[in-house]
């Protein structure tokens, strides 16, 4: 049953960063996408309205990660106080960003609003990546379960390490690579004429970046956490998220040499996903490493909910994600299609 | 001051208190632009549907501010409050989760639908997207107050090994008696802040003579829901309020009360001062026997005071919970008086003209809000010392390793931000009122919300 919940969790925080990891990508793309004020209307009319739902994958994730295990959510919480609550923040503003820009017709708003949505997006990709980072590396967990990370220490990985260190710095840039041509990809897929050629062009060129630092993350994830490859060692199954992550990059490639965005897109999507799942696979049962001692690392069995909390769960789970599919699939075919200046709907 | 606990107290005070000025108006005007929607289908007016467009653009900036505001609750549960969580997260996370999955994937996705969406969709689907929105956001408020409920009064659990609590009944948790009493006051509630506000907006066109047919429109809906909300307040959702704390939590009932020594046939205390120093109420006015009626139904009644308590039990802020729960009296009883005046003249036909009551029912807007503030205030600080009643005290609720430093630096964090938040939301409010749902029926038919190219053309404030 912890299990399962591994997965759901897994799998939501997956669908999060597809999701959302378009909208943090066309943030981060947004003046190089869109030169003039128009164009990055446009941007932001792209993600309009849906972004907010996406963000709700973080916030329904984050309730099921509560429930499912609390001992986890309560740990990492409240050792990664500071750059959770930096991450509110950048949530805060980013949002202000897109979904203020359009109510007051200025040109000086507007710029506001484009600087902050994009210097948002940006932090927020670097953010996310080095919390993955320091998950996998591990965290300095005491006797009791807990810990509390300062921002920095002394940048190297060592059992009292910082939020940032070169190896979770690694991460956040990583991150923020692979939200670059997912968002590029997005855009392209929603525009026309200049900004399509543009965004194309930038996830051309990020996509070299991408394969090299695919290539240095593994090698320093390796070096800093040799365990990572034990779950791989013993079940080959786990070898479909490596797969994921080349066939992704192969298609990216391959696509954006054909000019076909939805399935660059789709490409990057694959990327996102291979990268998440063999990083969860990787971890489990593991949830949370200890850099202290082993013993002190939680587990999906020591960090779980009771187990009649987990089955009634599920029933409730099962109803509530075939709902948001549906929500989400009819939310999605509204508003597909290109973007223009043209039609109303706001933005 | 300078401890960890009153700086997570504080922290979570402040962002509590500031998220739910938003979704209280939110879910207060969620119902009415439903019927304002209703009545553009029904009745085949497009006015009705100029109203809908303008009053969901209010609803669309304060859902934002309530969206992002209201992030930093669910994250605070983990970062400032981890004992908490460890011992009741098995419980708990159940609704929390649910509410994510139930309430927030429906109002998030259908939200963009209806804002942006009503060219695409047509006027029935549009209509829906409106109704699964409201169905959205009340449903949300449920599994909060489902989770609150559990605080105030927890059932449906058992004690684990380890100390912490774990989930035995799952019908128990959802349809405690306290969440039901408890969402029927805080939907009345939060209908009251949206009905005044559309209310008061009406009587602000009609009194400034700017579009005047909405400022009736306004005016007629609002307060015939805000009539409705405010007697629903007191009666009976509010009397069965009050039941329930006299039940289960009698010692707060005695604090909220002012009521320091057991009395038989004890007096309702309208005004005073509560004196904690001597365990008595200063300038006390009252109503013999009051209270003992209202809480047992029988004029000659024990009720226990503070004094029949341990003084460990008692709440920690005797005064503002006291303070809290006769404000929020005092202005739901003003609040009836205001609206049933209004909507005796309204049938009269008389209101447009009785300008004294307008500026009464335009400068009310900002009560509403207190008195939910206040509401809340006084079931948040009645619980008190406990986290969870009766089973876990505040103290020990706390994060182990987040520092008073990191917690004072997050809340003045806090503060700043939610500073310029509040300066953003006036502007953008007034800028709205200014514009009115005149200007809506001005732009071109197919072009129904938001800034189109056309306008920008415009200058900003082209009325």
């Amino acid at each position: 049953m912890e299990t399962v919940w591994f997965m759901i969790v897994a799998l939501m925080l997956t669908v999060y960063v597809v999701l959302d990891g378009f909208d943090i990508g066309s943030g981060i793309v947004h003046y190089f996408v869109g030169k003039t004020q128009d164009e990055r209307k446009l941007i932001i009319k792209a993600i309009g309205p849906v972004w907010d739902g996406n963000e709700v994958w973080l916030i329904a994730s984050g309730g099921v990660l509560y429930f499912a295990f609390p001992v986890l959510y309560a740990s990492s919480f409240s050792g990664f106080y500071l750059p959770l609550m930096m991450v509110l923040w950048l949530l805060i503003l980013r949002a202000v960003g897109i979904e203020l820009r359009h109510h007051i017709d200025n040109p000086m708003w507007h710029t506001a609003c484009d600087f902050v949505f994009s210097f948002a997006s940006i932090l927020l990709a670097i953010f996310f990546g080095a919390a993955l980072g320091n998950v996998i590396r591990g965290v300095p967990l005491n006797a009791e379960g807990y810990f509390f990370e300062p921002l920095w220490t002394d940048f190297t990985v060592s059992a009292n390490p910082g939020i940032l260190d070169w190896y979770t710095v690694i991460a956040g840039v990583v991150a923020l690579v692979a939200l670059t041509i997912h968002g590029a990809n997005y855009i392209a897929l929603k525009t026309e004429g200049e900004m399509n050629t543009r965004a194309r062009k930038i996830a051309g060129i990020a996509w070299f970046a991408l394969v090299a630092m695919t290539i240095i993350s593994f090698i320093a994830t390796v070096s800093v956490r040799p365990q990572v490859l034990d779950n791989y060692k013993s079940n080959i199954i786990g070898f479909v998220f490596p797969l994921l992550v080349l066939s992704g990059l192969a298609g990216m490639m391959f696509y954006r040499k054909n000019g076909n965005d939805k399935f660059s897109f789709l490409s990057s999507a694959v990327y996102l996903i291979g990268m998440l799942g063999g990083a969860a696979f990787a971890l489990y049962p593991t949830v949370l490493p200890a850099s202290t001692d082993p013993n002190y690392s939680l587990t999906i069995y020591n960090s779980s909910a009771h187990s009649y909390g987990l089955k009634v769960g599920l029933v409730w789970w099962t109803i509530g994600i075939s709902l948001a599919v549906f929500y989400f699939a009819f939310l999605f075919r509204t508003f597909k299609g290109k973007v223009s200046l043209e039609a109303g709907d706001g933005y | 001051m300078n401890d960890a606990l009153t700086i997570d107290r504080l922290q979570f005070a402040f962002t509590i208190t500031y998220h739910y000025l938003f979704p209280q108006l939110t879910m207060g005007l969620a119902p009415l632009i439903v019927i304002f929607k209703a009545l553009a289908i029904w009745k085949k007016d497009e006015r009705y549907n100029h109203a809908a467009r303008f009053w969901a653009k209010v609803f669309g900036i304060s859902f934002l501010f309530g969206v992002v505001t209201g992030i930093p609750m669910e994250f605070q549960f983990g970062t400032n409050w981890a004992k908490f969580s460890r011992f009741a997260g098995s419980v708990i996370g159940q609704t929390l989760a649910m509410e994510g999955m139930f309430a927030f994937f429906l109002e998030s996705a259908f939200l963009g639908l209806f804002l942006f969406g009503e060219r695409r969709l047509g006027q029935r689907l549009h209509f829906l997207s409106a109704f699964l929105v409201f169905l959205g956001s009340w449903l949300s408020a449920y599994f909060i107050i489902a989770t609150n409920a559990w605080m105030q009064h927890p059932i449906g659990y058992a004690v684990a090994a380890d100390g912490s609590v774990y989930l035995t009944s799952f019908s128990a948790l959802l349809f405690n008696p306290w969440a039901i009493v408890q969402y029927m006051h805080n939907m009345g509630g939060a209908l009251v802040t949206g009905s005044f506000a559309v209310a008061a907006l009406g009587a602000f066109y009609v009194l400034s003579k700017k579009q005047i047919d909405y400022g009736k429109m306004f005016l007629k809906t609002g307060i015939i829901a805000a009539c409705i909300a405010s007697i629903w307040m007191i009666f009976p959702s509010g009397d069965m309020q009050g039941q329930m704390v006299a039940k289960h939590q009698p010692v707060t009932l005695a604090a909220m009360e002012g009521l320091f020594k057991t009395e038989q046939s004890a007096s309702l205390v309208l005004i005073g001062q509560p004196n904690i120093q001597e365990q008595k109420l200063d300038n006390p006015i009252k109503i013999p026997g009051m209270l003992s009626f209202l809480t047992h139904k029988r004029w000659n009644a024990e009720v226990k005071g503070l004094d029949a308590f341990p003084k460990d039990q008692h709440p920690d802020n005797i005064a503002l919970l006291y303070y809290s729960y006769h404000i929020m009296v005092g202005l739901g009883t003003i609040f009836i008086a205001i609206m049933v005046l209004s909507a005796f003249l309204l049938w009269r036909g008389k209101l447009a003209k009785t300008n004294w009551l307008l500026w009464i029912v335009m400068l009310s807007f900002p009560l509403p809000f207190i008195a939910n503030t206040a509401g809340w205030m006084t079931a948040e600080i009645g619980r008190q010392p406990w986290l969870v009643y009766g089973l876990m005290r505040t103290s020990e609720g706390i994060s182990p390793t987040v520092s008073a430093g990191n917690g004072l630096f997050t809340l003045i964090g806090f503060m700043g931000m939610y500073t310029v938040l509040s300066l953003l939301f006036i502007l953008l409010m007034w800028r709205e009122i200014e514009h009115g749902p005149a200007f809506l029926s001005k732009q071109k038919s197919n072009d129904h919300h938001g800034t189109t190219p056309s306008d920008e053309l415009k200058p900003a404030d082209a009325n």
